[in-house]
């Protein structure tokens, strides 16, 4: 080892808690810091909906910690406003990506971290500071903001003559996600250095795992993405705070107080936070299919079927993903032709998609397949994308979506295709490198119990919601039982909410698997699936380091599974072609 | 900036030839020899990177501005402050000044190369100057904050401008200051004039933005 100055990543760990397991430059800390922050925001985010399941059930129940024992129409909103952004900002954008990229990339390529540790440091602590100013809005005068995880001007923009929650709780949810624009673009940074510069010797881009070209692909967007939002929330801060006219329009009539702000255009808000909110869903949903495409190919024991089409029509659809955002928007009053626009836009991602799905049933086609739990939540990936991206071709279609723009439709729509495929995705992550990142086997009876209770649940919620939609329900109503054409739906209501309680319990199974075996699951060995993956040839637990020194080099690509002529079913990316043991 | 002794500009010069070509120094990041060392490229692909996210952030504040100025009523064209042409011609010198620097740094004098580094890092805080008192003189005309939305454009984007122009500051005394714990000198000094010249151009872009656009 060089005792040159430019050294940033000493081969020994830091000596001291506090440096090794807090302030920890090293990625796989900083990826698990990630991962349990994520796992605390699932958490609220999960209490959250079981309370909105359980008003919209029975709208007199009293649930504690409301005022007066029941959840009032502005609770309610408060509630899913919490709720989407805890699950939206971060879960789905923070676990894929900052917590298993984190952990895993720099392995997977062969570098001894990320590019920048200390930049990497900084954004998990910020990350960690806009969550705690989100949750803190809960418990400020007036209580958190109301106005959904989309934030449209003006209700956003007007202040606390808007009601209770647009006073300092909205102020903080804007800082909270402003802070986290600016986490997600140093780690965007980090994951695009890290990628480009750092991969081992033989790691051509081609031969990178298809969780890496995930990463790098959704840093592509964060990078592009969060930036905009970024702007736009300092504009609505400034709109707030400073009397400015960007957001709000002339004229505007609130409470009774005419204000003095004019000009602005809501529509504004709109553009700028969908030109970063569709982009948004894709980073969500990127690392997934990364990480699915990479465990459908271990536990089939074949190679990902058509890797270069799958690096393509990822590509294509990170690509794509910038210039759709105006099918959130068809009811805005936009002029038909953008809408067609749009429209046709949107339905061209179907086909980068259909590909992809082409070819995970491709890689499943013939293949011996093993049901461990991690691979039974990819094959559910597959299922709930597929459901999720059907009904996305009828939202994409301004006619229809006139009619079902904010209904329960779009509720299912989302939470199947966004939600439940990212979280499907996790869940496999979990379980498949659990035994990399602890040492230990999670237990596989309990996984499959968990992934049969989630994968039924699920549906059953997602499912009627849809339904819910054509009958003309509005998302947001915090009950309908005073609405008539709606109040019949209750039954629906109910069924739902009973489906959303048993797959609430259903993670139960998650979290004792999860802790329970950190510690006392089956020791797991270097290699329990026989994967050819670079993380993989390391020892359990991982130097810190990553490989001790003795950097790898890659000689073929990442899914050789059963190679014709070779005497076991896999060879690792860094076996040597003479070294191949032969059959 | 004080003058320096000789034995911190011998370790400027010796820096900048032991570095030639940038790209060569520290690690080659194939994994042959650099376990503790981070290759140097990765200073040089970060700027880059981060340059594309500060440029979105800038185009998302100037497509609201065009935006905004076409579906606004009530838009008034804000009279342009005079001195941004002054400041405008500095931050432009302060580019050729730092490719001067790099030119002696090259050429491994110490001497040039702090002399220009020290101009273009005077430069830089004279715009910043100059720019506080563009915001007087739109004071002085009327245009608040939230007079109109263009003045309030007029604010946000010069202050967004000159935040990211005081980073590439920071980077110039840092730099200047001569002692530097992960880059190369010769790292250094590229990542930092590319960083420059990016603002300026940058610079160049709103200022006809706001210019013609107002």
């Amino acid at each position: 080892m060089s005792s040159h100055a430019t050294s940033v990543h000493h081969a020994e760990a830091p000596k001291g808690w506090l440096r090794h397991y807090i302030f920890s430059l090293d990625h796989k800390i900083i990826g698990t810091q990630y991962i349990l922050l994520g796992l605390s925001a699932v958490t609220i985010g999960m209490i959250l909906s079981v309370i909105m399941r359980i008003h919209l059930a029975w709208p007199n129940a009293h649930i504690w910690g409301f005022a007066g024992g029941v959840v009032s129409p502005e609770d309610y909103l408060r509630v899913i406003t919490m709720h989407g952004t805890l699950m939206v900002f971060f879960v789905l954008t923070t676990v894929p990506q900052s917590g298993f990229g984190n952990y895993f990339l720099p392995i997977q390529i062969g570098a001894p971290d990320m590019a920048f540790p200390t930049l990497n440091m900084l954004s998990f602590w910020v990350t960690f500071l806009a969550m705690i100013v989100l949750v803190s809005s809960a418990f400020v005068p007036g209580g958190s903001a109301i106005s959904g995880w989309t934030s449209y001007a003006p209700l956003s923009a007007v202040g606390v003559i808007a009601g209770p929650g647009q006073g300092l709780g909205q102020t903080l949810w804007i800082v909270s996600i402003a802070l986290f624009c600016g986490a997600s673009l140093m780690s965007a940074i980090n994951f695009l250095g890290t990628t480009i510069d750092l991969r081992t010797k033989g790691l051509s881009l081609m031969r990178m795992p298809l969780t890496v070209w995930g990463w790098f692909i959704t840093a592509c967007l964060a990078l592009l993405a969060f930036g905009v939002l970024l702007a736009a929330c300092i504009l609505l801060l400034l709109d707030r705070l400073a009397m400015t006219s960007f957001f709000i329009p002339s004229g505007e009539m609130v409470s009774g107080v005419l204000l003095k702000h004019a000009g602005g255009s809501p529509l504004l808000w709109q553009h700028l936070f969908w030109f970063f909110g569709h982009p948004e869903v894709y980073i969500a949903i990127l690392p997934g299919m990364g990480i699915i495409s990479h465990v459908l190919s271990t536990f089939s024991r074949k190679p990902v079927f058509g890797y270069r089409a799958m690096v393509y029509s990822l590509s294509a659809i990170g690509f794509l993903s910038f210039m759709v955002w105006g099918h959130h928007m068809f009811v805005s009053g936009m002029s038909p032709y953008s809408g067609l626009a749009f429209s046709i836009l949107t339905l061209v991602i179907g086909v980068p998609s259909a590909i992809k799905t082409f070819n995970w049933l491709g890689t499943l086609w013939g293949a011996r397949i093993q049901f461990t739990s991690a691979m039974l939540f990819a094959i559910g990936f597959v299922s709930v994308f597929v459901t999720g991206g059907l009904s996305g071709i009828f939202l994409a279609q301004p006619a229809l979506d006139l009619y079902l723009h904010d209904t329960y439709y779009v509720i299912g729509h989302f939470h199947l295709i966004m939600g439940v495929a990212a979280i499907f995705a996790m869940f496999a992550a979990t379980y498949f490198w659990f035994p990399k990142m602890f040492g230990h086997m999670m237990n596989e009876t309990l996984g499959k119990i968990h992934f049969w209770m989630t994968f039924v649940g699920v549906y059953c919620i997602f499912m009627p919601m849809h339904y819910l939609g054509y009958a003309g329900d509005p998302r947001r109503y915090a009950s309908i039982d005073a609405v008539h054409y709606l109040a019949r739906l209750q039954p629906v209501y109910l069924f739902i909410s009973i489906a959303a309680f048993v797959t609430a319990t259903a993670q139960l199974f998650f979290y004792f698997n999860f802790f329970w075996s950190i510690k006392h699951g089956k020791p797991a060995g270097r290699n329990p699936w026989r994967a050819t993956t670079l993380e993989w040839s390391v020892p359990t637990p991982v130097p810190h380091d990553n490989f001790a020194g003795h950097y790898p080099t890659v000689y073929r690509g990442p899914y050789e599974y059963s190679v014709p002529g070779a005497a076991e079913d896999f060879i690792p990316q860094d076996v040597a072609p003479e070294q191949v043991a032969k059959a | 900036m004080p003058h320096t002794s000789a034995t911190e500009e011998l370790e400027i010069i010796d820096a900048g030839g032991r570095a030639k070509p940038p790209s060569d120094a520290g690690g080659d990041g194939d994994g042959a020899g650099g376990r503790s060392a981070m290759p140097q490229r990765i200073y040089v692909t970060g700027i880059t990177i981060g340059m594309a996210a500060i440029l979105m952030f800038f185009m998302a504040f100037a497509s609201a501005f065009i935006v905004r100025k076409g579906v606004g009523s009530d838009w008034q064209a804000f009279p342009m402050p005079r001195i941004l042409w002054l400041n405008t011609l500095i931050l432009l010198a302060s580019s050729v000044t730092i490719v001067r620097a790099r030119h002696f740094f090259t050429r491994g004098d110490g001497e040039g190369f702090r002399h220009w580094w020290t101009v273009t890092t005077i430069l830089g805080f004279l715009f910043l100057v100059g720019q506080l008192i563009a915001w007087r003189q739109m004071v002085i005309s009327g245009f608040y904050l939230a007079t109109n939305a263009s003045g309030s454009f007029f604010y946000v984007l010069t202050a967004a401008h000159a935040l990211h122009l005081l980073g590439g500051i920071v980077a110039l005394l840092y730099v200047g200051r001569g002692k530097l714990r992960r880059l190369t000198f010769a790292t250094a000094t590229e990542v930092t004039s590319v960083y420059w010249h990016f603002m300026d151009g940058l610079w160049v872009f709103l200022f006809l933005l706001l210019l013609l656009g107002r």
